[in-house]
């Protein structure tokens, strides 16, 4: 967008005058991230505050998985591929960080597809990826299962934590724990889904959201649109991201995803289990679920007590209300998730928050 | 871990495409959205085309803001003490 355009609405948010106090959530850690990054949190008029909502894949990823993946690793000496956002994340007793300070062979990976290659790289090695996101990630991952089934590789396998984020949104308006009056809804999540999976936000709970993208443009005409949507009481899902965003999402993903995966539930951190919230390796692909694979029994979850990561992820707190923030738990020495992500609420805070 | 980089698809390699942003050339799968051609605008995800960029929509996008924002302004101005 135009740079005098963009300068010219951010004045307008920065003074716009609310007919009354909104309290907006946005869903996607990306965008928890780039509000601050951008200072685009910085221009919210008097009224408006932001809740972070469970939108980092890392922070509500649950020590269990991380405690599953490690045990594996130990009793079966493969080869653990992961995403380098999860190395420093704290599990019940350690990390992988940890782990591979120890000589647990740890790979870190940008892609799906390079723990496929590190695989066809090392044919005596058994390689398990952890495979942690939501839906934006789901169809790459479904992907790296096809491409090791057509080049023949049988030494790949995934550790699924997949999760889908419509169910989660539901679950926080069905607590009704915390007053939210409408919804920043994800970007890339919705490039694969589309629009229309978040309208029962507008349908069924009478609220609205807006879908943005993540450049300071983006994110001011969505606040704007937002704010407009509940000052004009229309309930809808507006799609600001339509250069990206279809109403149905990107169909071709979706069967992919379809064809690799079924639906099942999950466990979100601090939320808990969620039906229909999370995705598993279907039968016919059994040989590539990590968790069939390589039986295992990891010690029992341990949570660390003063952790209030759970409370954050459903907008019960901002990070500084943690007795832990800044104090016990930094990005060097995060006690829980959310300070470890780049996309975590914690570790936005701790970075450009103004103390 | 949602994050998505607009990058620009220069040729096609077997199964794979190349595409380039701000002058870096990398090699990603397209098999998400398999009816690309080259110059094409795309969203990469760790390696991925997910989305192609509607750049019709982005103009459209922008003229909305552009009269959004000269009807916000008059208003603001017919609302300022004389």
């Amino acid at each position: 967008m135009n740079r005098e355009l963009v300068k010219k609405l951010a004045e307008l948010l920065k003074n716009r005058k609310l007919k009354k106090e909104l309290r907006i959530m946005e869903v996607c850690g990306t965008h928890t991230a780039e509000f601050f990054k951008t200072g685009v949190k910085d221009l919210f008029p008097e009224g408006l505050s932001l809740i972070d909502g469970p939108g980092c894949p890392v922070c509500v990823t649950p020590n269990a998985f991380l405690d599953l993946a490690i045990t594996i690793a130990r009793d079966y000496n493969l080869i653990v591929a992961t995403f380098g956002d999860m190395i420093k994340v704290p599990s019940s007793y350690s990390s992988l960080a940890k782990e591979k300070a120890q000589g647990m062979d740890i790979r870190i990976v940008y892609s799906p597809l390079d723990a496929v290659k590190l695989a066809k790289d090392n044919p005596g090695r058994e390689v398990v990826f952890l495979s942690v996101g939501f839906e934006t990630t789901a169809p790459s991952e479904a992907i790296a299962i096809l491409e090791a089934e057509k080049q023949g590789i049988k030494n790949f396998s995934l550790l699924s934590c997949n999760k889908l984020t419509p169910p989660a949104v539901e679950a926080l308006i069905n607590a009704d724990e915390v007053k939210i009056d409408g919804f920043i809804i994800p970007g890339h999540v919705s490039a694969i889904i589309g629009r229309k999976p978040w309208d029962f936000i507008a349908d069924k709970y009478g609220k609205p959201g807006v879908i943005t993208g993540f450049e300071a443009s983006d994110l001011i005409t969505g606040v704007l649109s937002l704010i407009d949507l509940l000052e004009k009481d229309e309930k809808t899902i507006k799609n600001e991201y339509r250069i990206v965003v279809r109403e149905n999402g990107n169909e071709h993903a979706g069967k992919i995803i379809d064809q690799v995966f079924d639906v099942t539930s999950s466990v979100w951190r601090g939320i808990g289990e969620l039906p229909g919230s999370g995705l598993k390796i279907k039968e016919q692909y059994s040989q590539y679920d990590a968790e069939r694979k390589f039986p295992a029994t990891p010690p029992p979850v341990k949570e660390h007590p003063g952790c209030r990561c759970g409370d954050l992820l459903r907008g019960l707190i901002t990070p500084p209300e943690c007795p832990l923030f800044d104090k016990v738990c930094t990005p060097e020495n995060a006690v829980g998730p959310c300070m470890v992500s780049s996309e975590g609420p914690c570790s936005a805070y701790y970075k450009y928050w103004r103390r | 871990m949602c994050l998505a980089i607009p990058m620009t698809i220069t040729r096609f390699e077997g199964n794979y495409a190349i595409a380039t942003a701000n002058g870096v050339e990398t090699t990603v799968n397209y098999a998400m959205m398999p009816d690309l051609k080259e110059n094409d605008k795309v969203l990469v995800h760790a390696g991925f085309v997910i989305e192609k960029l509607d750049e019709e929509q982005a103009r459209e996008i922008e003229e909305t803001w552009k009269e959004y924002y000269e009807v916000m302004e008059k208003e603001e101005k017919k609302n300022m003490p004389v």
